[in-house]
């Protein structure tokens, strides 16, 4: 069932936002731009609230609201019709509240962070302009709608990483934001090609509808649904930062703070995992890619938690650890159990993480701030003195994302692990030996994995809280002058985020431990279709248990080689393995790698194209044709030069050759026969053509040699040969107007 | 009428420019662009009473009798937005050439004028040999513009210019001279009409040799892969106005021809050959981005860029289906707002700084933050970000190819598979953001590098007037489709819907040429018939 609500005003209220900030800001004055910036993202949280109230309230389970930004086709060629349509479901409502609610946490915290910032106006317009592309994304009804937003969303990201443009640095790493992820739009294009093709539509709710022509076999007996759900994922690495398009991400950093939180941590970088979530009909089809989604998401997970344990800036660290709780997230919407997935683990992750990594983002911000952004942590230590709020705020950040019970990491985290540990996927037909392990094993890879990358996690969050906050300060003496606590627009939305850090999770605390405990869970599954869960309640302790005392291993091991300074055995720990220790500091080269692999031979190849094949091929060959005419015309020039004897005699010789092919034409044109045999009477008639201009000749004819008939003007000549064998037969005709004559002749045999 | 008013209007208005005195600069100026704007406002008055589904405002007066040749004008769907674009583009570039033009003013836009009269001609011509005095008639003026207020190598230029062009307008004329008389002998009339000769259906071999003849005159027009090499030259040396005409409309001249004449023409040609110019298609896509990123000289890197969008035109043509020929009319479109676009700013900074060298800039955002703004926003349609010109066109290009299996003839090679051809062309979409936001990230951000440029001037109100119009038409194409496509899409239909006709004809003929009956090939709307 469906409902009409205005949501088109939800993203126009932050583009109109936009549009005031980016055109009439600067005259507008900064305060007129803090209220209208601030104040179209309250309006449009308050109305996606309201609207998700009126979806849960008014409309059965798995209702949508539905509107579009105008009634006309957005585009309508030939058999393509697409509405600009959007649509509120319980999975967009989710997202629409994360990113209407932490968006306006960090619109309210940059008003402090950015104050002093010259580019101020700017600034807010670009995170206006990036809550509409956001939210345009999560509310558009079909592929197409949503790729605007997504294309939005990272022209925004563009836009912001490269916010300080005047340091190249910063402009590069926007620009390669951008770029890469187009590899990813690359592929999210051919999906929505492919699904057009097989399915007719793009819209989000036919795909229901449509289940059969994406079970049919494609390409190499495949369902076209395996081929959609590859390119969707290509195109949600990218997005999302996974493995092999993540590369972006770190270097994303470049950009103001809030910006990571917003963009880099909290909404933009997650539109993958809904986007999965959303084409979950066209995965089911497919379970293997759904494996796909899981393999990349749990070798992620671990990649990137490893290279955060040696990162030395602050916010590298940060970034890493987001690649890596997305690989958390897509493990889980890619966890498939008996036809379907563990998708609401996989959302609840996306909105407990919203809330615990932003505060990372924040709580960095406020370290930044008051170190005159100064983001290298051997230079940090005991900030907790200076910066009290924001210490405690981060502790139980750095405790949620660990998964300490009974913070929000601790549940959603959890959910995930159990369903990786029930994860099955179905076989082929007749499995080989290999994938029946596989198929028995992914499970528990995928969950040793996860574990894994867990304990790294709550190993390198608290190496980092205890090098920032703990221990004596390393940094130099001026910059210990500056230390100060944020101002309370900071500090008061870091609060509230740790508040949410510790509530969220009760959100969906698992059904085993009492009916309609799990809220989340069961907001999501008219949508999501719930997993079908094997946990019993002591399952869920026991893995609760294993994941607690690995975390709490992670961090006591941080603690001691931490917990006051670097000690000593992190220097001979780090002397030990010189060579492991620098690969991983340098991320394992992979950025040196695709520089070699991908972007030199892109470069070389157009500079060969365009100083080979363009300049020497192309206009090579064309430059020879002109070459061959002027030379043509250099010699005809010397017939030009001027001299008149010269041209005197040219006219001489050339009016001699044209009177002697006058004079000749005619008798060469009649000096053709025919011949006719009859035995040994032959006749010949000469030129056979009845021409005006041939009657006028005269023929005679040679028979055999030695003499010739007499000249007469009719052309039929006979003659009876005696003997047999070869005669030569001769015509000669005769011009008497110029006296010109002209012969031809022919074998004949007479048998 | 309108259409006889709209054509000749401009040319009026440069036998007024010839009249006034030599030294009045600013009249000069004035009197050509209230001409240019005055063509402008009535070529609006063509979007009121246009019918979708036939030839509007025909004008059909018999001018050579003896010879068939009609003045004879119409505009379909196709040609109705081309034509706005022609008339919406020359103010503007007359706006921006204001300053940057100062030797030689009223031969100047006496030039721009009498082009612009040859440029709507063209689109409007419904006689082929009125369509091939217009497309003359366009040449020259270009090579005066490119010849005489070009830059330093602008004879080599304007030269290359006028000899690739010619040399396929030349044998352009004879396709169409052998058409006039193949179609005198079947039909014992002599007809120049664009209508009463695509009735004619000629012998696969003949057809063969008469869209060669008219397709390569089209695709060094495009310019299509490997007849680029013009291209580059010309945009370079140009003036701004220059290159803005060439690339906007001048270009679109070649595939609006391969899609009004060569393609319904020559069915069984197209047929055969649209594998081989769809390949050539793709490859210029990728290969005119790579080259684009590769270079120094930031107008060649446009110029460069300009052969990869028109790869996408082509591409739809030769899918022949709907949705892929309404996104390459759709593309010109873009293509003509967003590239002209891209010359205006870069004329921008070449008035103030008299260099093309990407390497003299750097950082200019900081100093010319409202510039910044614009150029970016003309980037991004470039770029084909979505709710911007460029996405539309190659969305429906893409899909139209990506699904071209289903309704146009199976294409034997591989490499021309429709859906191989869509994945090489869909690379674009990363090649086009890597060479153009290399080129804004080197002009406009990063450290100042040069002292010149701390100090200039962000847009005069002039130039602001000038690019309002670029930017608002580029959200406009992007947000609301429905504007054009509304009448793009049944003009194509009926174009597609001709093509399959004749082309079916053509099989059953075997070999014999012959006549089509007047109604299968020209399915005009009544109102259409009634004005004729």
């Amino acid at each position: 069932m469906t409902a009409a609500f205005p949501l088109h005003l939800i993203p126009l209220l932050p583009l109109a936002g936009a549009a005031f900030a980016l055109l009439v800001g600067k005259r507008a004055g900064k305060d007129a731009v803090t209220l209208v910036c601030l104040g179209v993202v309250a309006a449009a949280a308050l109305m996606a609230f309201y609207a998700v109230y009126l979806l849960h309230g008014q409309l059965p389970p798995g209702g949508s609201l539905t509107d579009a930004f105008f009634d006309a086709p957005w585009m309508k060629a030939g058999d393509l019709e697409v509405h600009p349509g959007l649509m509120l479901d319980r999975l967009s409502a989710v997202m629409v509240m994360v990113v209407t609610g932490i968006g306006f946490l960090i619109h309210l915290y940059s008003t402090a962070y950015m104050e002093h910032d010259e580019g101020y106006t700017r600034f807010f317009g670009y995170l206006n302009l990036f809550m509409a592309a956001m939210l345009i994304l999560v509310l558009g009804d079909s592929l197409l709608v949503t790729f605007v937003g997504w294309e939005g969303v990272g022209l925004c990201s563009y836009l912001l990483i490269g916010f300080w443009f005047d340091k190249d640095a910063n402009a590069y790493a926007g620009r390669k934001a951008f770029v890469v992820n187009r590899i990813g739009d690359f592929a999210f294009l051919l999906a929505m090609f492919l699904t057009f093709s097989i399915t007719s539509t793009l819209k989000y709710s036919d795909m229901g509808g449509v289940v059969e022509a994406l079970h049919a076999p494609l390409w190499f007996g495949l369902p076209g649904a395996y081929f959609v759900g590859i390119l969707i994922l290509i195109g949600c690495t990218g997005k999302s930062a996974q493995i092999p398009l993540y590369i972006w991400l770190p270097d994303a950093m470049a950009g103001p703070t809030p910006v990571s939180a917003l963009i880099h941590a909290a909404t933009m970088v997650t539109a993958g995992v809904y986007m999965v979530a959303r084409m979950h009909v066209v995965f089911e089809v497919a379970p293997a890619t759904l494996a796909a989604v899981a393999g990349i998401g749990a070798a992620t997970a671990l990649f990137a938690a490893t290279i955060a344990i040696a990162q030395r800036d602050l916010k590298k660290v940060l970034a890493y650890s987001t690649i890596s709780q997305l690989g958390f997230m897509f493990v889980a919407v890619g966890s498939h159990l008996h036809g379907t997935s563990n998708y609401e683990a996989g959302i609840f992750h996306l909105v407990t993480h919203a809330f615990f990594k932003a505060g990372l983002f924040l709580g960095a911000g406020s370290v930044l701030h008051a170190l005159a952004n100064e983001g290298d942590i051997t230079r940090m230590g005991g900030l907790k003195k200076y910066l009290p709020h924001t210490r405690w705020t981060f502790l139980i950040y750095c405790l949620a994302i660990s998964g300490i019970f009974p913070f929000a990491g601790f549940w959603s985290k959890d959910a995930i692990l159990a369903g990786a540990h029930a994860a099955l996927w179905p076989t082929s037909p007749n499995p080989g030996g290999a994938e029946i392990w596989f198929a028995a094993h992914t499970g528990q890879i995928l969950y040793w994995t996860l574990l894994a990358a867990a304990a790294c996690t709550a190993f390198y969050m608290f190496r980092l809280y205890f090098l920032v906050f703990e221990g004596e300060y390393r940094g130099t003496e001026e910059k210990k002058h500056h230390l100060h606590e944020s101002p309370p627009a900071m500090t008061v939305v870091l609060w509230l985020l740790a508040l949410g850090s510790i509530g969220i999770g009760l959100l969906g605390i698992p059904d085993e431990f009492g009916s309609r405990l799990d809220r989340f869970g069961d907001f999501l599954s008219p949508v999501l279709q719930a997993q079908a869960r094997v946990e019993t309640r002591s399952d869920f302790l026991i893995g609760a248990a294993i994941a607690l005392s690995v975390s709490s291993a992670a961090i006591l091991l941080a603690w001691v080689l931490y917990g006051n300074g670097f000690s000593p055995r992190v220097k001979r720990f780090v002397a030990a393995v010189p060579r492991l220790y620098k690969t991983v500091l340098n991320k394992y080269y992979i950025d040196e790698i695709y520089d070699v692999l991908v972007v030199r031979p892109v470069r070389w190849t157009a500079i060969i194209f365009w100083r080979a094949v363009d300049s020497v091929l192309i206009d090579g060959t064309i430059n020879l044709v002109a070459l061959i005419v002027g030379g043509i015309g250099k010699l005809v020039r010397y017939l030009q030069n001027g001299d008149v004897q010269r041209y005197l005699v040219g006219i001489l010789v050339g009016a001699a050759i044209i009177f002697w092919g006058a004079t000749n034409w005619t008798a060469r044109q009649g000096a053709k026969f025919i011949v006719t045999q009859h035995g040994h009477e032959v006749i010949v008639t000469a030129a056979p053509e009845d021409d005006l201009a041939f009657r006028r000749l005269r023929f005679r004819v040679e028979w055999e040699g030695g003499t010739y008939t007499p000249e007469q003007t009719a052309t039929i000549f006979t003659h009876h040969y005696d003997k047999a064998g070869k005669h030569k037969i001769t015509v000669e005709a005769f011009d008497p107007r110029w006296g010109t004559h002209a012969t031809v002749s022919q074998k004949l045999v007479i048998k | 009428m309108i259409l006889t008013l709209i054509t000749f209007l401009p040319l009026c208005g440069a036998l007024l420019c010839m009249l006034l005195p030599r030294e009045e600069e600013g009249l000069l100026r004035g009197t050509a662009f209230v001409t240019a704007l005055a063509t402008f406002v009535a070529s609006l008055f063509l979007l009121s009473g246009f019918n979708p589904h036939g030839w509007s405002f025909v004008v059909d007066v018999p001018w050579v009798a003896a010879l068939g040749i009609h003045y004879h004008l119409g505009v379909d769907g196709i040609s109705l937005w081309l034509v706005l674009l022609t008339t919406f583009l020359v103010p503007i570039v007359l706006l921006g050439s204001w300053h940057s033009i100062n030797k030689k003013v009223r031969e100047f836009m006496v030039t721009v004028l009498i082009l612009e009269t040859g440029m709507i001609g063209t689109f409007l011509a419904l006689d082929l040999f009125m369509f091939y005095v217009f497309w003359e008639v366009m040449l020259i003026p270009m090579y005066f513009i490119i010849g005489i207020w070009g830059g330093d190598r602008r004879l080599y230029a304007s030269i290359k210019f006028v000899l690739f062009t010619m040399v396929g307008s030349l044998l352009m004329v004879v396709a169409i001279i052998y058409l006039y008389v193949r179609h005198h002998e079947l039909a014992h009339t002599w007809s120049f009409d664009y209508q009463e000769l695509s009735r004619l259906v000629l012998s696969p071999h003949e057809q063969l040799f008469c869209f060669g003849a008219f397709a390569l005159a089209f695709c060094i027009k495009i310019p299509l892969f490997p007849l680029h090499t013009w291209l580059p030259d010309a945009h370079t040396e140009a003036p701004t106005g220059g290159s803005v005409l060439l690339a906007s409309v001048m270009l679109k001249f070649g595939t609006y021809g391969l899609l009004r004449f060569a393609i319904p023409y020559f069915p069984d040609a197209m047929a055969e050959l649209a594998p081989l110019l769809s390949v050539l298609a793709v490859i210029g896509i990728i290969y005119g981005s790579l080259v684009a990123f590769a270079q120094k000289d930031m107008k060649k890197m446009i110029a460069y860029s300009s052969v990869a969008h028109l790869g996408f035109v082509v591409l739809g043509l030769m899918m022949w289906n709907v949705k892929a020929i309404d996104g390459a009319i759709y593309v010109m479109l873009a293509h003509g707002i967003s590239t002209g676009g891209l010359f205006l700013c870069i004329g921008v900074l070449y008035e103030r700084r008299h260099t093309r060298r990407i390497d003299e800039y750097g950082g200019i955002a900081a100093v010319m933050p409202r510039f910044a703004g614009v150029f970016l926003i003309i980037t991004l349609a470039s770029i084909g970000l979505p709710a911007l010109c460029g996405f539309v066109g190659e969305f429906l290009v893409l899909t139209g190819t990506f699904g071209a299996y289903a309704t146009w003839a199976g294409l034997p090679h591989f490499f021309a598979h429709p859906k191989v051809l869509a994945l090489f062309a869909t690379s674009g979409v990363i090649l086009s953001a890597v060479y153009m936001l290399f080129l804004y990230q080197r002009l406009m951000y990063g450290p100042i590098t040069h002292a010149r440029n701390r100090e200039l001037p962000d847009l005069s109100r002039r130039e602001v007037m000038v690019f309002v119009p670029i930017v608002i038409m580029a959200f406009w194409l992007g947000v609301y489709p429905s504007t054009f496509l509304r009448t793009i899409d049944p003009a194509v239909d009926r174009t597609v819907a001709a093509f399959k006709i004749k082309y079916q004809a053509g099989v059953q003929a075997t070999d014999l040429p012959k006549m089509l009956p007047e109604i299968a090939a020209s399915p005009a709307s009544p109102e259409g018939e009634e004005k004729r």
